[in-house]
């Protein structure tokens, strides 16, 4: 059984055997949990299905959060992927506009799959959909996705963290990042030594990222983050997709990434004490918001 | 951890600590409760008293004591559900100093009067940890099925009540025993691997000096 405390393991792994990364951890969890492969495809199946409809929920024009605080611009950044005019091509503007989507309908307390928290719940599928979408990948394989983007996770639980409060936004969307970036590449047929390099790129790529959210809530920055996130995955799989390596291999990454979050101050993980919740803007919505309460 | 730990939970948003571990407190606290509560009173304290109307702290606790469960599409109207089925409920802000950030006190009162107190964190992820029950420290998860013995603080009750779980051929992945004052009332917390056989509940009741058995199924 593997342990999932490093990358390099599930990769060798997989080489070895001729096969994917979710293959040899779908073997895994199957055996691990005492249940057959085709239980945990089913129930991935069904977590798949709860992100589509979050994303179709989230999309809602007159959608808005508890606090009124967001809601909305899911359904303007979905209409300006289908205008065709997003500067970054349509696959791009529509994950950026269902990571949104998912992340507001979770701030208006809506239905979804934590992955692997909630507040970074959009980037995962929205990278995920938008493939099934956009490039036709079957949900069979995008279940698959999933078990790719979960393995990645567990060793960054297990290697630094997924919590805001302990290392930060790099921990939360970051973490989501490397997860769907890792899904991406495997999803586009690269191999398993590409997933680790997309994973450690989109790592590298939000290190250090400080967890601030104003009033404490999961909403300003957090949706706009989510879709900041997907962007940063899907530039992380093309690179990887094009040969381009990680010169710090995956677990060294992780292992900065757990160095980093230590070092980031308290103000700046999940504190509402420093970074955006402390800007005048920032406080000055605290202040609306507690007051009203 | 597995696969669904990062690939999960399936839950009502915006907070997996303020939304879905909050859901769970109440859960828990219903269960102890065991019957319809009709008076509930939660006092929270720390992130959760400061933020709780933005995250819906208070309608996920109030749907935890109404039965629902961290995913319940029905936690976000959970205020008005409370309405219709008679459950009178009321907010306060309190100081824990010592408490974990996230923690929440709730004292439930059910038709007949009878009345449980629980005082529970959210530690993060959805995941909580029950610190006290009627002003009696403990320390369980509710991810396992547990027992809650409140019992008579007399030689042979512990070994009795472990010996009928040996019998029913399950394995004790977690025992805690809080005894405020020697010789009075003690509650023995009881994690148990795998689930638990229904009569087991029963025999446990009829031990002597046992004074009660709360059965919690994981959650």
């Amino acid at each position: 059984m593997l342990d999932y405390h490093a990358i390099a393991d599930v990769v060798r792994e997989a080489e070895a055997r001729g096969t994917t990364i979710s293959r040899v951890a779908l073997a895994d969890q199957a055996e691990a949990l005492a249940v057959p492969e085709e239980a945990i495809l089913e129930e991935m199946r069904g977590r798949l299905e709860v992100m589509r409809a979050a994303a179709h929920e989230g999309m809602r024009a007159d959608l808005r959060s508890t606090s009124g605080l967001t809601g909305g611009n899911a359904h303007k950044m979905r209409s300006y992927a289908e205008s065709g005019n997003a500067i970054a091509g349509k696959l791009f503007a529509l994950a950026s506009a269902k990571a949104m989507a998912i992340a507001e309908y979770n701030a208006a307390m809506g239905k979804i799959v934590a992955a692997p928290t909630a507040g970074s719940c959009g980037v995962l599928p929205a990278a995920i959909l938008a493939m099934m979408e956009e490039r036709g990948v079957a949900e069979e394989d995008a279940a698959m996705g999933l078990i790719t983007a979960g393995t990645l996770g567990m060793v960054i639980a297990q290697e630094a963290s997924i919590s805001g409060a302990e290392g930060g936004c790099q921990a939360e969307c970051g973490s989501a990042a490397a997860m769907a970036a890792g899904a991406l590449v495997e999803m586009a047929g690269g191999s398993p030594s590409m997933v680790a390099d997309a994973c450690a790129i989109a790592i590298k790529n939000m290190l250090g990222l400080v967890c601030d959210p104003v009033a404490g809530l999961v909403e300003v920055p957090c949706v706009k983050r989510n879709a900041g996130a997907v962007a940063c995955a899907v530039n992380a799989a093309d690179m990887a997709l094009a040969g381009v390596k990680s010169v710090i291999p995956v677990d060294e990454v992780v292992a900065a990434m757990r160095e980093v979050g230590e070092s980031i101050p308290k103000t700046l993980r999940e504190t509402a004490q420093g970074g955006l919740a402390a800007t005048p803007t920032g406080q000055a919505i605290a202040q609306r918001l507690f007051d009203k309460s | 951890m597995d696969i669904f730990d990062i690939i999960g939970p399936i839950m009502i948003g915006p907070s997996s600590s303020h939304t879905a571990g909050a859901v769970r407190i109440g859960k828990v606290c219903r269960k102890i409760l065991g019957e319809k509560p009709v008076r509930a009173e939660i006092a929270m304290a720390g992130s959760f008293a400061r933020t709780y109307k933005g995250h819906g702290t208070d309608k996920a606790i109030i749907a935890g004591i109404l039965g629902m469960g961290p995913g319940d599409e029905r936690v976000r109207r959970s205020l008005e559900i409370a309405a219709d089925e008679g459950l009178d409920y009321a907010f306060t802000e309190v100081r824990l100093p010592r408490a974990h950030p996230n923690t929440a006190v709730i004292h439930l009162v059910d038709g007949h009067g009878a009345e449980c107190t629980v005082q529970g964190a959210s530690v993060g992820g959805g995941n909580i940890l029950i610190t006290k029950l009627n002003q009696i420290d403990t320390d369980f998860s509710g991810r396992h099925d547990t027992l809650i013995i409140p019992h008579k603080d007399v030689p042979g009750t512990i070994a009795a009540v472990t010996a009928l779980v040996a019998d029913s051929h399950k394995n004790i992945g977690n025992f805690r025993l809080s005894r405020p004052t020697r010789g009075y009332q003690a509650v023995m917390t009881i994690e148990i691997d795998g689930t638990m056989e229904p009569d087991l509940v029963s025999k446990l009741k009829q031990l002597p000096n046992v004074i009660n058995v709360v059965y919690l199924p994981a959650n």
